[in-house]
């Protein structure tokens, strides 16, 4: 007998410990929840964290209203499954409210508008520790980012002040008003993930899998084809085989062509794959070089 | 699969982006995107070719300064091992950056340029991991093409510096020499160094043995969150959740509780998956006992035979990391140890180390922002613990200021007999 983890049982331990703690020390923490894959590993760490028990805290989901109707569903019978209390923070209702304007023309995309639903909620639920499902291996700024994320009473990032982090021992001591975003899977990468989802036959939603679909070129992405977004007059559909390495905002999320049907097929490709997942899939990145540090900076997850 | 936490430090230019973008680069752990990126930024600047260091740039501020400010985590893997880097910045200000990344580290990489031999800051690091007790150090002698790929000037090197790490307490050091810019002994052999018979830098990553690096001796399980379902199904379910710091739990072994003194057996070792046989660091499970006993978050298991120390006077080495204030006698700080949050006052400050040259200043009468010395503390409550040199996790401590609420300390704490 070794007495040794495999590296993602380690990650595993290592995020069940930050939950935990998070539990204990916060008054009214919740964990974000996009449907995507890095949102659903974490739930599902959180629900083994605490079991038998329920999960402590509420999920919550920041609806652009520009979703795939498959990630809704997945959403809507997790949420039956496990029990666990669902918030959605909604953008149309900051549009309605009169908070944001909503960009316009065919690149328009609520992406940034997510940033104002969210501190809007933080606000009204007063929430002070919201888990995210960000990983350091996805962006240059996200890799300098502390596990325990201190945000002021603007809900701003300060990427030079942050809290030395040491040893497990987090603090996350605050005043009113301030709040941390939690990133309990900041150390593993895509592939870890996918191996975990193997492992632990963990359901996602089926757009993971390659799927024939509907989309048109952009940006050298495949973006799909929904009532969200409207195309130029150069850019055809055509059906083709793909799947979604990341989800989000359906106007801002490309597919990538993919024979990729069943978990294994995924995670052989996603060892091979020379691009990464953000540089393949999302627009929102490719807007300046420093575009998810400002962002952050900002409020953003 | 095993995981390694390596961290690095070198000083401005030694290499040390060179290098990891070479590990990386030649892990085949670096995605088109990202070369096409580091492409262009290199021909922007009216470079030539692709300047590997570039992967590692980080912040907007980073960039436009040219030089890293702030830990930045870096991950690739081989058949063999996932790895994670702690990349820190090696300025004399970033100590407490350095410490940082030390704190979780198996094994740490120091530069050395081999055209400067060893400097004030490769001591430095190098203390600092011995403090921090890093288990494995590899000093890596870079830039062995700008001296000819000399034998002796690697082997001057190596003299000088185990002449200095035979000060510290070091456990495993060893020595390579490469080039990281041109990918000699990085992860393919150098053909220009057919004098050196160690292994490549990687292939020592992959083979170092870590597994006993942790304390399997003495059981410690700080409680951190006790489950009891509100369910019917499981009424009287209680269990002590928590990540075991020490030791080898196996179900039917007596513990004690601490600080009640109660005894009890272990009934089962829970975990979502089902209960499992044995429990050891860093396992993630939840404990029950036999005897229904009054336990809560900041109290630990351990054995009746084998217990930490308990009391509230600590002596610790510190590393300040404050700009705004410094550590005097009667200073009062918030203090974390493993899932405790206890106040704490400085009684003494016995000395504040020069890390360069290892004297002891027992005149100070502050440590300042980046520096270390040794202390002694009086908490409000008592600590379960042991000496950092026996159990790394129930060893530390943070410092805390109470009312900016911001992390001013780590400490590692020491026999006070
Ligand atoms: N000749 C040579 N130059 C190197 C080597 N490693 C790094 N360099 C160069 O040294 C300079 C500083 O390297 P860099 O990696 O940026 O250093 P850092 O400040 O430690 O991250 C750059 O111009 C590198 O190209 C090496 O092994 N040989």
């Amino acid at each position: 007998m070794t007495y040794q983890l495999s590296d993602v049982r380690a990650l595993e331990s290592e995020a069940i410990h930050i939950i935990r703690e998070v539990a204990a020390e916060f008054e009214r923490p919740v964990m974000l929840f996009s449907g995507g894959k890095d949102s659903i590993l974490m739930l599902h760490m959180a629900i083994k964290a605490f079991a038998p028990a329920k999960v402590p805290f509420p999920i919550m989901h920041i609806d652009t209203g520009h979703n795939f109707p498959e990630v809704i569903e997945y959403r809507d019978r997790r949420v039956a499954e496990t029990g666990i209390r669902l918030i959605v923070a909604s953008v149309q209702d900051a549009i309605d409210k009169g908070l944001v304007t909503e960009e316009t023309g065919p690149r328009a995309s609520r992406n940034g508008l997510q940033t104002t639903a969210l501190l809007e909620a933080i606000e009204e639920h007063r929430f002070d520790a919201l888990f995210g499902g960000a990983r350091r291996d996805e962006e240059k700024a996200r890799a300098k980012e502390r596990i325990y994320s201190f945000r002021d009473e603007f809900g701003q990032w300060d990427p030079k002040g942050q809290r030395p982090e040491l040893w497990n021992l987090y603090n996350g001591r605050h005043n009113m008003g301030e709040h941390f975003r939690i990133f309990p899977i900041s150390n593993w990468t895509e592939l870890d993930v996918w191996h975990y989802i193997r492992d632990e036959d963990i359901d996602i939603p089926n757009i993971y899998m390659a799927h024939k679909r509907m989309v048109f070129k952009r940006d050298n992405m495949w973006l799909a084809d929904t009532p969200f977004i409207n195309r130029m007059d150069d850019e055809v559909l055509e059906e083709r085989l793909v799947r979604f390495r990341t989800i989000g905002d359906a106007t801002c999320t490309g597919a990538v062509d993919s024979p990729a049907d069943d978990i294994e097929k995924v995670i052989e490709e996603v060892g091979a794959t020379r691009v990464t997942e953000r540089g393949a899939t999302r627009a929102d990145d490719r807007r300046t070089e420093a575009a998810m540090e400002d962002r952050k900076k900002e409020g953003y997850f | 699969m095993e995981l390694l936490r390596l961290a690095t430090a070198g000083s401005v230019d030694d290499g040390k982006s060179t290098l990891i973008g070479r590990l990386l680069y030649d892990s085949k752990s670096i995605f088109e995107d990202q070369l096409e990126a580091i492409a262009e930024t290199t021909k922007q600047r009216g470079d030539e070719g692709i300047d590997l260091a570039l992967l590692t740039d980080g912040l907007r501020a980073e960039r436009e300064q040219g030089i890293t400010i702030d830990v930045a985590h870096r991950y690739f893997a081989t058949p063999r091992r996932k790895f994670i880097i702690g990349d820190t910045p090696g300025h004399i200000q970033y100590t407490r950056n350095m410490v940082t990344g030390a704190s979780t580290a198996d094994l740490t990489i120091v530069l050395v340029d081999a055209r400067h031999g060893v400097i004030e800051q490769s001591k430095r690091h190098t203390f600092i991991a011995s403090l921090l007790r890093i288990p494995h150090i590899v000093v890596a002698i870079n830039k062995m093409d700008l001296v000819d790929w000399d034998q002796e000037v690697f082997e001057t090197i190596r003299k000088d510096f185990s002449a200095f790490a035979a000060k510290l307490d070091v456990t495993d050091l060893t020595f390579i020499p490469m080039s990281a810019l041109l990918g000699d002994n990085v992860v393919d052999r150098s053909e220009n160094m057919d004098w050196y018979e160690g292994s490549t830098l990687l292939h020592h990553l992959e083979e170092v043995h870590i597994s006993s690096d942790r304390n399997l001796k003495d059981v410690r399980f700080p409680v951190q969150y006790v489950i009891r379902p509100q369910s019917d199904e499981y009424r009287d379910y209680r269990g002590y959740a928590g990540t075991v710091a020490g030791g080898i739990m196996k179900p039917g072994d007596e513990v004690v509780a601490l600080p009640s003194g109660f005894t009890s057996k272990i009934a089962s070792i829970d975990t979502a998956d089902g209960p499992v046989e044995e429990a050891f660091p860093p396992m993630a499970v939840t404990i029950r006992l036999e005897d229904e006993i009054d336990i809560s978050r900041g109290d630990m298991l351990s054995r009746p035979n084998n217990q930490p120390i308990v009391g509230q006077d600590i002596e610790a080495m510190i590393c300040w990391m404050s700009e705004a204030s410094s550590l005097t006698p009667r200073s009062k700080l918030a203090l974390k140890h493993t899932t405790k949050w206890v106040r704490t006052m400085v009684k003494d400050l016995q000395y504040r180390l020069d890390i360069n040259t290892l004297h002891r200043d027992e005149d100070a009468t502050e440590l300042k922002l980046n520096e270390i010395g040794r202390v002694k503390l009086r908490t409000t409550q008592p600590l379960f613990h042991d000496t950092y040199a026996r159990n790394r996790l129930t060893g530390s401590f943070i410092l805390v200021d109470e009312t900016t609420n911001v992390t001013v300390g780590a400490g590692m704490i020491i026999d006070n007999n």
